[in-house]
C-alpha cells in the first residue's frame, strides 16, 4: 500500500512543480510596479525651475483638469525622442503640461529647451531626485496623466505613438 | 573554418553516443568485459568535443566575427586572455564546456572503474549518455556556438568588463567540474540502484568522485565570491542571489552526502537516503542551470534568455527527474529497517548533520523559487533576500555548531562523551571570549554572542582535535576546522565591518571622530582597451597608520561601459576597502570606504575546507 | 592547557584590534531591505544607481520628518509593490514562504526521532 502512495505524490508533486515552472516561463523577470492603480498624487512642495520660489502642489494640480506630469532631463537620451509628442500635447487646450526637471543642471536644461522648444506650462526641479520618488517614479523619462488629483495613467519610459494616441483619446 | 570544423565535430560527437548506447545495450548481456567499441566510442566523443571546444577557442583567439558567439562576446582590442576566457564567458560556450566535462568523466570513470561490476559500468555510462546526448542536442538546437552570420562584421561587440578578471577567467571552468562531476555520482547511482549494486563496495568506489565534485565546486564558489568582493564594489562577499543560491544547494546536498556516504560504507546503513541524496545533487545542479539560463529569475548576473532554451531545459529536467523516480521506485527494495540506531553514537551525529543541511538546503530552495510560484498562482510579485536568509538560518547555526563539536568524537553503533569535565570548560572559556569581545554591542547581543560562543566552541574543539588526533583523520579534522575558522570569521566581519559612504570633490577631506579620508588627487591612464580615471585618497585614522588607497574608474571601449574597480588594502586583522563612483551631472564623486575585519580569513579558511577534500581523495588513492 | 593558554592569548590580541559598528545604522539597515528597481539584483545600499542615492536622501528625509522603519516601508511599499522589500512581511502572500523551511525542520526531526525510537519496541 505505502509503497504505491509513494510514487503516486512524488510524481504529482513533480507535474506540479513542472507546471509552475512552465507557466513561469513565460512572466517577464524584470519588474515593472504595477501600472494601473488608480493613486492620489503626492502633497509636496518644489522649487520652481530656475526660480529660488517654492510652490505648493495645490496650486499646481487644480480639480476638473487634465495634467501631464513629466519627469525629464536634458541629458536623458529618450527625453529628446518623446519631446515631439509633449510638443503636440502643448498645443491641446484641455491639459496642461507640468515638467520635473530631475537632477539636472540649470545651464544643460536651458540649453535643451532652446534647442528643442518649451512644451511646459510650469517646470519644477528636483535636484536631488527624492521628488521623482514621491512620485513612485523610479527613472526618466516617466510621465504621470493626472486628473482630479488622482494619476489615471502612467508611462513608464518615453511616450510613443500609441501612448499618444491614447493621451488624445482621454482628452475627447 | 574553425567554427566549420568545430561544428562538425559536435555532429560526431552526438553521433558517437548514440553510437555507445548502442554497443552498450548489444554489451549489455554478453560476457563479462566491456566491449572494446563502447570504450572507443566513448573515447572518439570526448576527442571530438575537445576538438568543438578548440575551433571555438581559435575563433575567439582570431577573433572570427563570422562566428556569431565571437562577435557577441568578442573585440580585437581585447587582452588574448580575456580572448580565450571569453570562449566559456557565454552561454552556448560555457554549455560546450560542460559538455567537455560531461564527456571527460564518463570517459575517466570507464577507465578508473576496471574493478567494478561490468553491469553496472554499462548502465553508468548509459545513463550519462543520456545526459551527454541531452546536452548535444541543446547544444545543437538552441545554443549553437558556430551559427554563422552574414555579412561579416568588422568588429565585434566585446565582452561585458566586469567579466574580464582572471578571477572571473577560471571560475566557470571549475565550478563546471563540480556541477557536471555530481552528473556521475547521479548516473553511478541510478546504475547501481538499477543493477542492485548499492553496498559498502559502492560506497567505498563513488566517494572517490564525490570527494572531487565537492572539492571543485567549493572552490568554484570561492572564485566566484572573491571576485564578487573585489569586482561588484560594495564589499560583500556573499548576497544570496539567485545564481550563488543555485550554486550553493549543490554543494549543500553534495556535503551531506560526503557525510552520509560514511555510513553506508561502514555500516551499510541509509541506503535509500544515499540513493536519493545522489540523485538530488545532480538534480540540483540541473535546475540551477534551468534557473539561470531560462531568465525565469531576476538576477545580477544573468546570460542572455531565450524562452526557448528554457523551455529544453526544463523538459530535459524533469525526464530526468521522473526516470530517477522510476528507478528509484522500482528497482530499489527497502533496506533492513531493523537496525538500531543509538542517540550517541556516529550514525546519529551523521544524521543529525544531514538533517541540519537538508534545512538549509530547504530554506534556500524555498526562497529561491518561492517568487516564481507566488506569481504564477497569484500575479503577486515579491523579493526574498539577505534579511530572509539570515533570519531563519542563523539561529539553527547554533545548535549545528555544537552538534558539529560533539558528533565527530563519537564512534560507531554505541559511544560515551569522554572527557566531560574538558568539553565544559572550552564552553565556559568560548562564552567568557564572545562575552569580552561583544561587551560594547548594543542591539542583537544576545543572539550574537551564543552564535559567537558556539563558533568559539567548535573553532577550540576542531583546533585541539586538530593538534592531538592521528593523522588518521586528518581530513575530516582539516575540514571541520576550516568550517570552524569560516563560521567564526564570517561572525566577526559582520559584526564589526564598518563603512562610510561620503560625497568628496577632489582636495576634500571627510572627517569623523576617528577616521578622516582625503581625496588629493585624479589621474588619468589609458589602457589597451579602457581609460581610467585613478584617484588618490589618503586615510588616516586613530588606530592605524595612514594609508594611500587608490580607487579606479574604468571606462571601456568595447562596449561602452563605466566600471568601479575597488582599492584593497588587504591584512591578516582586516581589509581596507574604498571605491569611487561618479554622479550624474556633479563634480563630486561618491566615495564608499569599508573597514572589514579578518576578510582574508574567510579565503583562507574556504580553501582549508577543500584542501581537505583533496586531501580525503589523495589518501584514498594511496590506499589502494 | 598550554594549547589552550595560547589561543586565548592570540584571540584577545586579535580582537583588541576590531572596531565597533557606528550606531546611526538604522539608515543603513533599512535601505539595505529595499531592492533597487534600477539594477533589480542589488539592494538600494549597495547600489549607486541615480534612483538608489535619491531613495537613501529620501529615506533620510522621512527619518528626520519623525517616521519609523516599518512607515517608510509601508511608505514605500504603496508606491513600488510588496517587490522592493527584500524581507518579506509574514501575509497571506507568505506563509508557505516561511512555514514550509520549518516544517522541513520538524519532519526531519520527526524522522531521525523515529529512527531513535524503533530500537526500544
Amino acid at each position: 500500500m505505502k509503497t504505491k502512495i509513494l510514487p503516486f505524490i512524488f510524481i504529482s508533486f513533480f507535474s506540479f512543480v513542472f507546471l509552475i515552472f512552465y507557466k513561469g516561463l513565460k512572466n517577464p523577470n524584470i519588474y515593472t510596479p504595477n501600472l494601473n492603480v488608480e493613486k492620489n498624487i503626492p502633497i509636496f512642495k518644489a522649487q520652481i525651475f530656475q526660480k529660488e520660489k517654492l510652490i505648493s502642489s495645490e496650486k499646481i494640480f487644480k480639480q476638473d483638469k487634465f495634467y501631464l506630469f513629466n519627469i525629464w532631463a536634458s541629458w536623458c537620451i529618450p527625453c529628446r525622442e518623446e519631446h515631439i509628442f509633449l510638443t503636440q500635447l502643448s498645443k491641446q487646450e484641455k491639459i496642461n503640461i507640468v515638467g520635473l526637471n530631475y537632477k539636472d543642471k540649470d545651464e544643460n536644461a536651458k540649453k535643451f529647451l532652446s534647442e528643442l522648444g518649451n512644451p511646459y506650462d510650469i517646470i519644477l526641479s528636483d535636484k536631488n531626485g527624492t521628488l521623482a520618488i514621491e512620485w513612485g517614479a523610479y527613472g526618466v523619462p516617466e510621465s504621470f496623466l493626472v486628473y482630479d488629483n488622482k494619476i489615471v495613467k502612467k508611462i513608464i519610459g518615453p511616450i510613443n505613438e500609441k501612448s499618444f494616441l491614447e493621451f488624445i483619446n482621454l482628452l475627447k | 573554418m574553425a567554427s566549420l570544423i568545430g561544428y562538425y565535430s559536435l555532429i560526431i560527437g552526438l553521433f558517437c553516443s548514440l553510437l555507445t548506447i548502442f554497443y552498450s545495450i548489444k554489451n549489455f548481456n554478453d560476457n563479462n568485459v566491456i566491449k572494446k567499441e563502447v570504450l572507443f566510442f566513448t573515447f572518439l566523443q570526448f576527442f571530438f568535443v575537445i576538438i568543438s571546444f578548440l575551433g571555438l577557442i581559435v575563433s575567439f583567439i582570431i577573433s572570427d566575427f563570422s562566428n556569431e558567439t565571437v562577435f557577441n562576446h568578442s573585440h580585437t582590442t581585447k587582452p588574448l586572455f580575456y580572448k580565450i576566457s571569453g570562449t566559456w564567458g557565454n552561454h552556448e560556450g560555457s554549455l560546450l564546456l560542460w559538455l567537455l566535462v560531461l564527456t571527460l568523466f564518463i570517459f575517466l570513470f570507464l577507465l578508473k572503474s576496471n574493478n567494478q561490476p561490468k553491469k553496472y559500468r554499462i548502465l553508468t555510462l548509459a545513463f550519462q549518455q543520456i545526459i551527454i546526448t541531452g546536452f548535444f542536442i541543446f547544444l545543437i538546437k538552441t545554443s549553437s556556438p558556430f551559427n554563422y552570420i552574414f555579412p561579416i562584421p568588422s568588429e565585434g561587440l566585446g565582452l561585458n568588463p566586469i567579466l574580464q578578471d582572471p578571477a572571473l577567467a577560471i571560475h566557470p571552468p571549475i565550478l563546471y567540474l563540480g556541477y557536471v562531476g555530481s552528473s556521475i555520482i547521479f548516473s553511478s547511482a541510478l546504475a547501481a540502484t538499477a543493477s542492485g549494486y548499492i553496498s559498502k563496495d559502492w560506497a567505498k568506489h563513488i566517494k572517490g568522485w564525490v570527494l572531487i565534485s565537492w572539492f571543485f565546486l567549493t572552490l568554484g564558489i570561492l572564485l566566484g565570491s572573491i571576485w564578487a568582493y573585489y569586482e561588484l564594489g560594495w564589499g560583500g562577499f556573499w548576497f544570496w542571489d539567485p545564481v550563488e543560491n543555485v550554486s550553493l544547494m549543490p554543494w549543500l546536498a553534495l556535503t551531506t552526502l560526503l557525510h552520509c556516504i560514511l555510513a553506508l560504507e561502514k555500516r551499510s546503513i541509509l541506503t535509500s537516503w544515499v540513493i536519493i541524496l545522489s540523485i538530488a545533487t545532480f538534480t540540483l545542479s540541473m535546475c540551477g542551470t534551468f534557473l539561470v539560463r531560462s531568465g525565469i529569475l531576476n538576477s545580477v548576473h544573468t546570460f542572455a534568455n531565450d524562452p526557448d532554451r528554457g523551455l529544453f531545459i526544463l523538459i530535459f529536467l524533469f525526464s530526468l527527474i521522473f526516470l530517477s523516480l522510476f528507478i528509484f521506485f522500482y528497482f530499489h527494495k527497502n533496506e533492513n529497517k531493523n537496525f538500531k540506531f543509538f542517540l550517541l553514537s556516529k550514525e546519529t551525529s551523521i544524521l543529525v548533520n544531514n538533517w541540519f543541511m537538508m534545512y538549509f538546503l530547504s530554506v534556500i530552495l524555498v526562497g529561491t523559487i518561492y517568487p516564481i510560484f507566488l506569481e504564477v498562482i497569484s500575479s503577486e510579485k515579491i523579493s526574498v533576500g539577505p534579511p530572509f536568509y539570515t533570519k531563519l538560518i542563523v539561529p539553527f547555526l547554533i545548535p549545528f555548531l555544537f552538534a558539529m563539536a560533539i558528533g565527530p568524537k563519537l564512534k560507531w553503533i554505541k559511544s560515551e562523551v569522554q572527557n566531560k569535565i574538558n568539553l565544559i570548560i572550552f564552553l565556559v572559556i568560548s562564552f567568557l571570549i564572545s562575552f569580552l569581545i561583544l561587551k560594547n554591542l548594543n542591539d542583537n547581543f544576545l543572539l550574537n554572542s551564543i552564535l559567537l560562543t558556539s563558533a568559539f566552541y567548535l573553532f577550540f574543539i576542531t583546533t585541539k582535535d586538530f593538534m592531538i588526533k592521528k593523522i588518521q583523520n586528518f581530513s575530516q579534522n582539516l575540514a571541520h576546522f576550516g568550517f570552524s575558522l569560516l563560521i567564526l570569521s564570517i561572525l566577526l566581519n559582520n559584526i564589526f565591518s564598518t563603512e562610510v559612504i561620503t560625497n568628496l570633490k577632489i582636495g576634500e577631506t571627510f572627517k569623523s571622530k576617528n577616521l578622516s579620508i582625503n581625496f588629493q588627487s585624479i589621474d588619468q591612464k589609458d589602457e589597451q582597451n579602457f581609460k581610467s580615471l585613478i584617484g588618490k585618497f589618503e586615510i588616516n585614522s586613530s588606530k592605524d597608520e595612514s594609508i594611500i588607497l587608490k580607487p579606479e574608474l574604468r571606462i571601456y571601449n568595447q562596449p561602452n561601459i563605466i566600471t568601479s574597480e575597488a582599492d584593497i588594502k588587504i591584512s591578516l586583522l582586516k581589509d581596507r576597502f574604498i571605491t569611487m563612483n561618479s554622479v550624474q551631472n556633479q563634480n563630486y564623486f561618491n566615495i564608499r570606504y569599508q573597514v572589514k575585519p579578518l576578510m582574508i580569513w574567510i579565503w583562507i579558511s574556504v580553501l582549508l575546507i577543500s584542501f581537505a577534500g583533496i586531501s580525503s581523495f589523495i589518501r584514498k588513492i594511496y590506499e589502494n | 592547557m598550554k594549547f589552550l593558554k595560547y589561543t586565548i592569548f592570540i584571540i584577545f590580541s586579535l580582537n583588541i584590534n576590531l572596531s565597533l559598528a557606528q550606531n546611526d545604522d538604522i539608515k543603513s539597515e533599512i535601505t539595505k531591505n529595499l531592492r533597487c528597481l534600477i539594477c533589480q539584483g542589488q539592494s538600494v545600499h549597495d547600489s549607486d544607481s541615480e534612483f538608489a542615492n535619491s531613495l537613501k536622501l529620501l529615506v533620510d528625509k522621512k527619518l528626520t520628518e519623525g517616521l519609523n522603519e516599518k512607515q517608510i516601508y509601508n511608505y514605500l511599499t504603496e508606491k513600488y509593490g510588496e517587490w522592493i522589500l527584500y524581507d518579506p512581511e509574514f501575509n497571506e502572500n507568505t506563509y508557505f514562504l516561511w512555514i514550509l523551511p520549518i516544517l522541513m525542520f520538524l519532519i526531519g526531526g520527526a524522522i531521525i526521532l523515529r529512527l531513535l525510537i524503533i530500537k526500544k519496541s
